[in-house]
């Protein structure tokens, strides 16, 4: 896992090292292993190493025997052995034992199509020498992330935006669309980020970039087909079929040089990825989880248990709420958006536990909610369907009682504020995004604090609009539950679920995530899944549980779901005051900056102080406000460019 | 009396479920029908009258013809005044 960077500029004019240098620079802790710079006329690309898989012969960017094509890549080729063979048998030669040149060596084969045949996560670009062009791509689900802008004719791309941002002339802006799209889908909607100029290319699609033109394409999609079955045997056969292919997704995932560790969430995902990592790895597997001050998020009970059942090495670390206050600025910093949740600052400090434990690779269970039907959004979307064919029912809105045990506003109210939260009605039926809707809806009332002139300038924003445009052609064909599915997996799962909370988290302290349950022969398999094997009746993950018998204990199969998050307005509010949230949530502060109304968040803070604000709404609104503060310090208005880059001439 | 709920209602809602955005608020505006505050906020509502007016609301009474409107928050707290004898 590693950082990279690179540019072509357009016009001819040669690459600048020490920019680059400096661009790579600022993404030290994704790569400590080492720097490379390197320029070949108008093209340059740069590389912060993580050494995983060949340390001694990966260096990077890497070039080829002729060096007409040279290579900066982040991420994994999993199948890299089986590819590296293929290519051996037909006449390649390779001079190192890295997955790096074996992409290298396949897209020389096939030209742009190589990734159609990676299993993997990558994130890479391949400058390419005779036909002057520059080859980018970003794996199938969008686990490594891929930015990427234009400035002063010169194309420039990295894996994170601070890194763009250290390139002289590129502007620091938010753009108040993606801020738009964040406030309603807690994502933007790719190409977009929150920063006016700067994109992301969507999960699944490469570009090109020659001297004239820019062309993104997709190399992959997710297309639902499910099967039509109902028998038994049919059942068995998908359990038998889902453990083999988990099997195979974590054997290969465990290919490295270094040791892997495991997350271990006290949850089903994780204890089965753990279980079946066991059946591989020789030693004592080292897992690690997070345990939490306040005992309505915590999960250590099941997480010894999974470790007691699997008799692995386990460390877990306690997040209370202050730890949760003092690292949220840096939190924000890695995940350059705003975000609605300070749900990702556990992770961040969880990934400092397995950096300090000497690891560099864990195993994660992240992607099972999306890829076999885990989510309650899921079963809340199934039952207001249920209901929503008889509306005149009593006892159909009873069952919403059941979705959401844990939460009390829920337990409390009656049928007609249910069905007005839930968004029940004949003409929401038919709505695209039915299953999303009231969360959507909810997290849109958050818009209220823009400041005047923001909203102003949002008058004609659509924000379902721009999301409808990027739906797949046949996506009005598919079962309800599958578009609900599609709409996590495109969206929270690349844009928050693995950015903010995965990818980001991680590498902050230079570890790396890997998730066996989104190979995408198993994210593939899950699409041609029956609804009715992802839930039964209400029962989630039902294939995954069946699968899951002897591996996990019964107790975590048998356990209610509880959705990982972690307390919010209590870690900002509570306990000691912090100069950061005084500061930037300042009336004057937030006049200055201009995005929020210095009124209506006073109110906010003032019923935070009273202990008065207990809605998931005021919380997303607390943690949105903060973060979008942060970001506009950080990134807008105290960014820095790093010495290597204000010094560039010396490198 | 009426008038002084309504107000220490309206002032409520406008600071701690407005927090001073959108529209005026009216005392007949239909919460649910404008969209004036949602289902959360109205059991936090609930919460504040209970403490401010030292009544328990009733699961049965968490109807909208008592909470959809300051008017009819303040005829709900009237009426149960006169049968707790607390307001």
């Amino acid at each position: 896992m590693c950082g990279i960077a690179g540019l072509f500029d357009q016009n001819g004019e040669p690459a600048d090292a020490g920019a680059l240098a400096g661009m790579i620079h600022t993404l030290n802790y994704r790569g400590p292993d080492g720097h490379g710079v390197q320029t070949d006329g108008a093209a340059g690309l740069a590389h912060a190493r993580l050494s995983i898989i060949d340390v001694a012969g990966g260096t990077q960017p890497m070039s080829d025997v002729d060096a007409n094509l040279s290579i900066t890549f982040n991420g994994e080729i999993f199948n890299y052995l089986e590819l590296r063979q293929e290519l051996i048998l037909r006449g390649y030669r390779f001079a190192t034992r890295s997955d790096t040149e074996v992409i290298l060596q396949m897209y020389a084969d096939k030209g742009v199509d190589c990734v159609r045949h990676f299993n993997g996560q990558w994130a890479f670009a391949i400058w390419d020498r005779r036909k002057r062009q520059l080859f980018l791509s970003r794996d199938r689900m969008g686990v490594r992330p891929l930015f990427y802008t234009q400035v002063n004719g010169k194309f420039l791309f990295a894996s994170e935006v601070k890194a763009l941002f250290n390139y002289p002339g590129v502007s620091r802006e938010l753009d108040l669309e993606g801020l738009d799209q964040i406030f309603s889908f807690w994502v933007t909607v790719p190409p977009k980020t929150v920063f006016r100029n700067i994109y992301q290319l969507p999960p699944g699609h490469s570009m090109l970039v020659t001297q004239d033109a820019i062309r993104v394409f997709p190399h992959w999609s997710l297309e639902y087909a499910p099967a039509d079955d109902r028998s038994d045997a049919f059942a068995e056969r998908k359990s038998e079929e889902l453990l083999d292919l988990l099997r195979d997704a974590v054997r290969i995932r465990l290919r490295s040089d270094v040791p892997v560790g495991a997350y271990l969430s006290g949850g089903i995902d994780s204890t089965i990825i753990t279980s079946l990592a066991k059946q591989v790895i020789d030693d004592r597997l080292r897992t690690f989880s997070v345990s939490f001050e306040d005992a309505e998020f915590d999960e250590s009970a099941y997480q010894r248990r999974a470790s007691e059942f699997l008799c692995t090495d386990h460390a877990s670390v306690h997040c209370g709420y202050d730890t949760i206050g003092d690292v949220f600025p840096d939190v924000v910093w890695h995940a350059e958006q705003p975000i609605l949740r300070t749900a990702p600052a556990p992770l961040y400090v969880l990934s400092k536990l397995v950096r300090e434990s000497g690891f560099k690779v864990v195993l994660t269970g992240e992607g099972a909610d999306e890829v076999l039907g885990g989510y309650d959004i899921f079963k809340e979307a199934k039952i207001r369907r249920f209901w929503g064919v008889n509306l005149d029912s009593r006892w159909r809105p009873m069952l919403l009682r059941r979705l959401y045990p844990y939460m009390q506003n829920v337990q409390n109210q009656s049928d007609v504020y249910l069905k007005n939260f839930f968004a029940v009605s004949p003409e929401a039926l038919g709505d695209p995004f039915f299953s999303h809707l009231p969360r959507w809806e909810l997290t849109g009332k958050l818009k209220m604090f823009f400041s005047e002139d923001v909203k102003s300038q949002l008058k004609t924003s659509d924000v379902y609009r721009e999301l409808r445009s990027t739906l797949p052609r046949d996506y009005g064909a598919w079962p309800s539950f599958c578009q609900a599915e599609y709409l996590e997996a495109s969206g929270l799962l690349p844009g928050y679920i693995l950015s903010s909370q995965g990818d980001r988290m991680a590498m902050a302290h230079s570890v790396e995530g890997r998730y066996p349950f989104l190979d995408y022969r198993v994210v593939e398999f899950g699409a041609k899944l029956p609804p009715w094997l992802k839930m039964k009746v209400l029962s989630q993950k039902h294939l995954l549980r069946r699968a899951a018998h002897g591996l996990v204990p019964q107790e975590v199969i048998a356990r209610p779901k509880q959705p990982y998050r972690a307390p919010d307005g209590k870690s900002l509010f509570g306990g000691r005051q912090r100069d950061y949230v005084e500061r930037l949530l300042a009336p004057e502060r937030i006049g200055r900056d201009g995005v929020f109304d210095p009124q209506a968040v006073g109110m906010l803070v003032k019923k935070f102080r009273a202990g008065r604000a207990i809605s998931t709404k005021d919380n997303m609104a607390l943690v949105g406000i903060l973060s979008t503060q942060l970001v506009l310090e950080k990134f807008l208005r105290e960014f820095k460019p790093t010495e290597v880059c204000a010094n560039a001439e010396k490198h | 009396m009426q008038k002084n709920i309504e107000q220490e209602l309206h002032d409520y809602i406008v600071g701690n479920l407005l927090f001073g955005q959108g529209v005026e608020l009216r005392v007949e505006d239909s919460f649910l029908e404008r969209g004036i505050i949602d289902s959360a906020g109205v059991l936090e509502l609930i919460a504040f009258i209970e403490e401010k007016y030292g009544i328990e609301v009733e699961n049965d009474e968490l109807v909208p013809e008592n909470l959809d409107s300051i008017r009819n928050i303040t005829q709900f707290l009237m009426r149960k005044s006169k049968t707790d004898a607390v307001v």
